[in-house]
């Protein structure tokens, strides 16, 4: 029974990032915006939490600057995408680019230095409970706001004004500035807002899953990320439910390799990667369903006429 | 304040051509920002970084070799991106090209000739063709995001030729190292000029490819299809030019392209399969291709210019003891330069009060009524 319990707790620990990065993500694609630049902000955040937290001592301030490099490094392609009117793809994968190497060259002193990990909940009473103790109240802080930012979300896309007032941009930014709504606003704070949750789901890898800090660290987890948006069809609990099926499987090739089956330790640390292009076809096969999901102006830069 | 955008009548031949240097300059003030942050002398940094490497014949040599893979691939990416297709994992089909073109060399050792160099060159570009052909199936037949699929493939593709190297292909002889055996001589792509230096080959066929991508962009109908399609596919399709043909197309020449790149690097300035092969050529290739604002002649200068930016990567490095990583920030920053400065050929910039085109605006609509 442990063992079944340990397993849960690591799928919940590797699905924590996955989700919250493809969360953001799709808000800012709600919004009509591609931003390919997942990975780059989640590596940013990893090594800006990793940092903050190593040189003050306190993962929780890691844990905010994990939270403020992403956003900061999102506004600069808020800047290019939404001010300069710039490609979204290519501007996307250079911010990838940029923040692979910016962080390697900010992490030089951080190689092989113990880090700071943040402290699982446990709540006297409630953590000692056998069993569900620990699956509900003993888990990473990160894990619970990630199920309430999930929660979050989707209330506020699918319940408040502004919520559809974001969805309705992402459909049609033209019908939108039409109606008096500031386009340009709302995706910057769209993209500001995905920045900040891949900034956390880094901060979870370098202050919560691996504590310390190694170049790259984030292993493809953002493309990941962004490979569970399209998954979802844009919808908060189905990206729930596919970061936790891939968790299984990050967790699941880990296990196969720990245990000595007999085969070649690369092909299973391929899987995941495999899975995503695997999922990406079954989903993607249907191609009115994929049409009736996407914003409609997904990718297509704005520029108001006046 | 605020940054407005207005629209050019037509596109700026004027910005269209200085929009590259204006990047380039913007770098080098950015780049001047981070080393005085770093605590060195900005100039010293420069003169380490951009020209003691290219100071000697032999170090042309080396800027030739680290070019060459980068113009190979990007002159092909290129295509892709005209069409509005996005390869974005050609680091997989240079890696795939490299394993498939090495089969002779490592399971048939004693296979020598003139024979062996075109048969690993071919089979080099049909592994990096027949590998990119998977995320361009994906898209016409299941209609999948070939963003998505063609970077998955770039982690299968490092970590199969992880395996090979490890494993089957490993060198018996080789005390336990990760590497195949060496290459015979018959295999090994010579050097273009012994007596001075290193470059091979490689760098020729990136010269040939890029002059044969101009003639096909610029001079033949299969070049008009590719603008037509990647500027309106709608105008395409009344064309009748397929979107899928023309997704096979630009997936299988960017990969062969790629895998030639990734054989002629192994062949030629390693000798052997290694557990890693490429310094993330695959991805630097983007940021030539649109350094050379997709155009084949173009991405020639930005090659040697981003090839550069490897050399003076490694210079800093042993000379200031700055991490080399100082290399992908300088192309990261490049990247995002010349991606602002395009903006400059089809808008002008306006800088405006915050309130100015309301009260601009309000009597215009009176009118109107």
């Amino acid at each position: 029974m442990d063992i079944t319990v340990n397993i849960l707790l690591t799928i919940a620990t590797a699905a924590t990032p996955l989700l919250i990065a493809a969360i953001g993500e799709l808000v800012v694609e709600r919004s009509g915006v591609l931003n390919l630049g997942v990975e780059g902000m989640m590596i940013m955040g990893a090594v800006g939490g990793f940092g903050a937290g190593y040189l003050t001592g306190s993962p929780w301030i890691g844990l905010l600057a994990a939270i403020a490099m992403g956003a900061v490094f999102s506004l600069l392609f808020a800047v290019m995408t939404l001010s300069l009117a710039t490609n979204q793809v290519a501007t996307g994968l250079s911010l990838t680019l940029l923040g692979l190497g910016l962080s390697g060259m900010m992490g030089t002193n951080f190689v092989g230095q113990p880090g700071e990990r943040l402290p699982n909940l446990d709540i006297p009473g409630l953590t000692a409970i056998p069993i569900v103790g620990r699956l509900l109240f003993g888990q990473d802080p990160i894990f619970y706001i990630s199920i309430a930012l999930t929660a979050a979300v989707m209330w506020f896309l699918f319940k408040t004004r502004t919520g559809l007032t974001l969805r309705s941009i992402g459909d049609s930014h033209a019908s939108a500035h039409a109606l008096g709504i500031h386009v340009i606003r709302y995706r910057y704070l769209s993209v500001i807002f995905g920045g900040a949750c891949a900034g956390l789901a880094g901060g979870h890898l370098s202050l919560v899953y691996t504590p310390q800090w190694v170049e790259n660290m984030t292993a493809g987890r953002g493309w990941i990320a962004l490979a569970l948006v399209v998954f979802a069809s844009w919808r908060p609990w189905r990206v729930l439910a596919g970061a936790y099926i891939f968790g299984a499987v990050w967790i699941g090739q880990l296990h196969a390799q720990a245990f000595g089956i007999p085969v070649p330790s690369q092909l299973l640390s391929s899987l995941p990667y495999l899975a995503t292009v695997v999922v990406l076809v079954l989903i993607s096969r249907n191609k009115r369903l994929t049409m009736m999901n996407t914003p409609a102006s997904l990718g297509q830069p704005f520029v108001p006429d006046r | 304040m605020r940054l407005e955008l207005v629209k050019r009548p037509q596109r700026s031949m004027l910005f269209s051509a200085l929009s590259p240097f204006i990047a380039f300059v913007l770098t080098i003030i950015a780049g001047a920002i981070m080393f005085a942050l770093l605590g060195v002398n900005p100039l010293t940094a420069f003169r380490i970084y951009f020209i003691e490497p290219i100071s000697q014949v032999w170090q042309l040599h080396e800027l030739a070799i680290k070019a060459a893979p980068l113009i190979l691939i990007a002159v092909g990416l290129s295509v892709c991106y005209k069409a509005n297709i996005w390869n974005i994992g050609a680091e997989g089909q240079f890696i795939l090209g490299g394993i498939v073109g090495s089969i002779f060399p490592v399971l048939f050792p004693q296979f020598e000739g003139p024979l062996v160099l075109p048969l690993m060159l071919l089979f080099g570009m049909i592994g990096g063709a027949a590998y990119a052909a998977i995320p361009a199936l994906l898209k016409t037949r299941f209609n999948t995001n070939e963003i998505l699929t063609s970077l998955m493939l770039v982690y299968v593709a490092q970590l199969f030729l992880d395996w090979l190297v490890r494993g089957p292909w490993r060198d018996p002889q080789g005390h336990g190292f990760p590497q195949t055996i060496q290459f015979n001589d018959s295999a090994i792509l010579p050097e273009l000029l012994p007596e001075s230096g290193r470059a091979n080959w490689g760098f020729v066929f990136a010269l040939i490819a890029a002059v044969l991508i101009w003639i096909l962009m610029s001079r033949m109908l299969k070049g008009f299809e590719v603008r037509v399609l990647g500027s309106s596919p709608r105008a395409g399709r009344f064309a009748g030019f397929g979107l899928s043909r023309m997704v096979f197309f630009a997936f299988l020449l960017s990969g062969a392209l790629a895998g030639l790149a990734g054989i002629s690097e192994v062949s030629g300035a390693i000798g052997q399969l290694q557990p890693v092969i490429s310094p993330g050529y695959g991805f630097t290739a983007i940021i030539v291709a649109f350094l050379g604002r997709l155009n084949p002649l173009g991405i020639v200068a930005a090659g040697l210019v981003l090839a550069l930016t490897y050399l003076g990567g490694e210079a800093v490095q042993s000379a200031l003891g700055i991490s080399d990583k100082v290399a992908r920030v300088f192309q990261g920053m490049l990247l995002f330069f010349v991606l602002g400065c395009d903006t400059l050929i089809h808008y002008r910039i306006r800088l405006t009060g915050l309130s100015a085109p309301k009260l601009e605006a309000a009597p215009k609509l009176e009118e109107a009524r």
